[in-house]
């Protein structure tokens, strides 16, 4: 995905059920965006949409990959896992909606807002879902 | 009003990042939902919670929030004060439970709305 205008780009694999580590890459990304000088404003939305993102791969996927790229006008983010996927996109869209597990929610995971956040922090959002494959969602942030 | 005199006024217990206590508290947000966290606090808030596990410190961070308050005496886990050493987030304890707690702060000047 990494363009010719392309400022900085670079992927972090991200592991399912890693709830130790879960948050991480996140962090990673946005101290990087904060060395290249980003705007503070974005580099917000860019964390809320890179930490939804992770997390729900460590809650309902063996494994993603967060890639995110810099260009001078947007950044774009692409998280793609491989899981279980989503049957309903509709629903799971849905503020409110959600799938997690009892012990998951104790922690305080799964007010079904994850996905509604992503949207509302993205200029442009995409997400593809494969049942028994996984799933691919692409925000781009205008910059 | 800083972080600092927050500690001071409220006998919270600094657990993690005691050099970062300069930090001004502009807002507050109470929540033990991750993702209202994420969507609703602001950067320079003071976040008051029950959850004690290492995502908290991930939430804080990428929030840049003035610091977390984790109410009714709960002891943080081991790895969320590295993981908020390692990023100078501050982490307090108070024994107060979280109406208490709000109520106290509110009355410093410190509000939920912006
Ligand atoms: N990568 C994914 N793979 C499989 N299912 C997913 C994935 N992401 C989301 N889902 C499904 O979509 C639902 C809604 O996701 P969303 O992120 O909005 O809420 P949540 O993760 O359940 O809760 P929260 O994000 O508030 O902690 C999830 O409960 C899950 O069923
Ligand atoms: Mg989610």
């Amino acid at each position: 995905m990494v363009e010719e205008s392309s400022i900085f780009g670079k992927g972090f694999t991200v592991r399912g059920g890693d709830f130790a580590n879960a948050g991480e890459v996140s962090c990673k990304v946005r101290n990087i965006l904060k060395e290249i000088g980003i705007n503070s404003d974005i580099i917000r939305r860019v964390a809320i949409v890179a930490y939804e993102a992770e997390m729900n791969v460590v809650m309902y996927a063996r494994e993603g990959t967060l890639s995110f790229e810099v260009t001078p006008d947007r950044i774009k983010l692409v998280m793609e896992d491989e899981g279980n996927g989503i049957e309903n996109i509709e629903l799971a869209m849905q503020e409110g909606y959600s799938t997690a597990t009892d012990e998951i929610r104790e922690m305080g995971f799964g007010a079904g807002m994850g996905l509604p956040n992503i949207k509302k922090n993205s200029d442009d959002f995409k997400i593809n879902s494969i049942v028994g494959k996984g799933t691919r969602v692409e925000v781009t942030i205008s910059t | 009003m800083k972080l600092k005199e927050l500690v001071e006024k409220l006998d919270l217990e600094v657990k993690s990042a005691s050099g970062n206590l300069e930090t001004e508290v502009t807002g507050g947000y109470v929540s033990d939902l991750l993702s209202d966290v994420m969507a609703n606090c602001k950067k320079g808030d003071i976040w008051v919670t029950l959850q004690i596990h290492p995502n908290i410190a991930a939430v804080g961070t990428l929030k840049e929030l003035a610091g977390i308050i984790i109410n009714n005496s709960r002891e943080p886990e081991e790895e969320t004060l590295k993981k908020a050493e390692g990023e100078a987030l501050p982490i307090l304890i108070s024994k107060l439970p979280a109406f208490e707690l709000v109520g106290r702060m509110y009355e410093l000047g410190i509000s939920g709305l912006r």
